[in-house]
């Protein structure tokens, strides 16, 4: 197990620079999730840790050793990619024990690796199957079976799970993180799918245009998002974004959306001049209904369900606003209901920087 | 359903006639080759279009093997041939390779220019090529064929190799170097073995290429030391008479290598010229 230490990386592919000095430094044994939209290089910096494509600037440490000048095979990690990236002309076993081979290791040693990879897998029966025989799952399971053969220093998840459906997505989220608890491994793991990194992450990394936005465990990132940015890609459904008025009053800071009254929140907060803010509220934390003290009142649109829960789409002084609730509430389009939030988890950013207001 | 079953029936006869008559229209050159090859001389005219000869003889192919240099030019031919399919395929599985993974300065001008030398016929520059050549004493020899034909081939082959390697995804390669491997044994042992397909069929393009060429064979040389099969076929074609027994006997020989190469690589051959055309 190994500590990676990334020290402002630097990734420029001609005049696009697709990551602009990037400070990160992932615990050993710890399971760290870059997560962020398509193009935000979260790829291109496990690529840069891998030793897949150079950085232009800043510092990779594996272990406390700098790496930047030395190739893949010589950092002693492991990679799965989204692709699995399987040799199509090997079976299962052969895959498997490909970088033993390649290490010059004794026999018995791979068949002992690969044999117990294989167990822990689930492969036993599926050894002398080329890739072309195999299930997507079953794929997955021996690009893991290649990882973890060879008791690398870090393993490298690229998108893991985006070609399976969803419930083998599922399964494989559980598994991989079981795996990650038996082998305490250090992992670095990009996904685009906010889900998977809530639910794996030792500690979340939300990467956007090249920059890191926040690194925190998952509940922080949910509960005390530092930008717009993160606090609109962590969760589903999204947090709601609504255009208020903020204005100190001698208790407290009065929030207002489309003039009427939303929550008071707390004097000590940093507010712009104009007052002008985004207010930040989680759909959950909407109560529907007068028995909550509502004073706020919005119009039902759309009522979205899933069994579990309901998802309500309702319209607040002209701005969408959804509510997530496991309530069965019979509501009808064009109903008026009271609203009741929840002023402890009102997050409020600045509108034009979409900075957090704290 | 009696009627779905006759109509089905007539369907399948219609398309069984219809690749039947494909296949003897484009069989019956060889046949008449062969038919003429093993056609006695004093009936080849009196039966002059009669599809089965009344008698059959194999002294054509005696004369052919045994009172011409043909074996000479047969030998020179599989040399050049042989020679120029290895060459050139070693020379554009590299180029190609670098092509489809790296990006480099001068690329675009570099394949540019490369669809430029194949726009222009073969003629045009057969003067300075025999010329240049004559300077440096390689009209008369099989290396001289042998670096033309390299030369001509590898652009297309070059193009044929490229479209390989990039129907082979980058990951593997990257998969292969993560678990140990450097670039090249990448290459040889994981790249290599997936574009084997593509690789026999540039090898057969650039064999049946050299093969049959004749243009530089017989302008650049002239001694029959130094000919190949093309040119001594011509040899049985002089100005008074056409001995077309033996040429077409000589002809069906030359076709064997041939056909023993295709049958040996054919697996490979569909597989590489259909590969890429669908998703997986």
């Amino acid at each position: 197990m190994a500590s990676i230490e990334i020290a402002n990386v630097r990734k420029d592919f001609g005049a696009v620079s697709v990551l602009k000095g990037i400070d990160l430094s992932i615990a050993s044994g710890e399971f760290a999730v870059l997560v962020g939209p398509s193009g935000c290089g979260k790829s291109t910096l496990l690529r840069l840790i891998a030793g897949l494509d150079d950085a232009s600037g800043g510092d990779i440490l594996i272990d406390g050793r700098r790496v930047n000048d030395l190739p893949p095979r010589d950092r002693d990690i492991a990679m799965v990619f989204q692709s699995y990236a399987l040799y199509p002309h090997m079976n299962v076993r052969d895959n498997m024990a490909y970088s033993l081979k390649l290490k010059r290791t004794p026999a018995a040693r791979i068949a002992e690796a690969v044999g117990g990879a294989a167990a822990k897998l689930g492969l036993e029966a599926l050894t002398e199957r080329k890739p072309r025989a195999l299930s997507g799952g079953q794929r997955q399971r021996v690009a893991m079976g290649r990882a973890i053969v060879r008791n690398p220093k870090a393993f490298l998840f690229d998108e893991p799970l985006s070609n399976l459906d969803a419930r083998m997505r599922e399964q494989m989220r559980f598994e991989i993180r079981k795996l990650h608890r038996d082998l305490g491994a250090t992992s670095v793991y990009v996904t685009h799918d906010q889900i998977e990194a809530m639910t794996m992450a030792d500690r979340i990394v939300a990467m956007n245009a090249g920059v890191i936005q926040q690194v925190g465990s998952p509940l922080e990132l949910y509960d005390d998002p530092a930008n717009m940015f993160v606090a609109g890609f962590i969760g589903s459904p999204a947090m709601n974004f609504l255009e208020g008025q903020a204005k100190r009053v001698g208790t407290g800071v009065k929030i207002t959306v489309g003039g009427k009254a939303f929550c008071t929140l707390p004097l000590a907060l940093a507010l712009p001049d104009d007052g002008h803010v985004t207010v930040g509220i989680r759909p959950e934390r909407i109560g529907i209904g007068a028995d909550r003290n509502g004073t706020t009142e919005a119009i039902i649109d759309l009522v979205e369900t899933t069994g579990a829960a309901n998802v309500v789409h309702a319209d607040l002084a002209g701005q969408p606003l959804k509510i997530f609730t496991t309530q069965r509430l019979q509501l009808a389009h064009g109903e008026r209901v009271p609203l009741a939030f929840d002023a402890g988890h009102v997050c409020l950013f600045d509108r034009a920087s979409g900075g957090r207001l704290r | 359903m009696r009627g779905t079953s006759l109509s089905r029936t007539i369907k399948w006869t219609l398309h069984y006639a219809a690749l039947l008559a494909y296949v003897a229209v484009a069989l019956f050159p060889l046949y008449w080759l062969f038919k003429v090859s093993i056609t006695p001389n004093d009936i080849l005219y009196k039966q002059g279009m009669a599809l089965l000869p009344s008698k059959v003889t194999l002294d054509h192919y005696a004369t052919v093997v045994g009172k011409s240099d043909f074996l000479l030019y047969f030998r020179n031919s599989i040399i050049v041939s042989g020679v120029t399919a290895l060459a050139s395929t070693l020379l554009a599985t590299a180029a190609g390779y670098a092509f489809s993974r790296f990006g480099f300065r001068g690329k675009f001008w570099i394949v540019g220019l490369m669809l430029v030398t194949q726009m222009f016929p073969l003629v045009i520059v057969i003067t300075p090529i025999f010329s240049i050549f004559g300077v440096l004493g390689l009209t008369n020899t099989l290396t001289g064929l042998i670096i033309i034909y390299t030369a001509f081939n590898i652009p297309f082959a070059t193009f044929l190799m490229q479209s390989f390697f990039d129907g082979i995804p980058k990951e593997l390669e990257e998969a292969a170097m993560i678990d140990g491997a450097t670039r090249f044994k990448a290459l040889v042992e994981i790249v290599a073995p997936l574009t084997l397909p593509g690789i026999v069929a540039t090898v057969g393009f650039c064999f049946t290429g050299a093969w049959g060429e004749i243009l530089f064979a017989l302008l650049l040389n002239s001694s029959p030391s130094a000919s190949t099969f093309p040119v001594g076929l011509l040899l049985y074609s002089t100005r008074g008479t056409v001995e077309y027994g033996p040429m077409m006997a000589a002809g069906v020989l030359a076709l064997l290598p041939v056909c023993v190469f295709f049958f040996l690589i054919q697996r490979y051959l569909v597989q590489g010229l259909t590969a890429g055309a669908v998703k997986g």
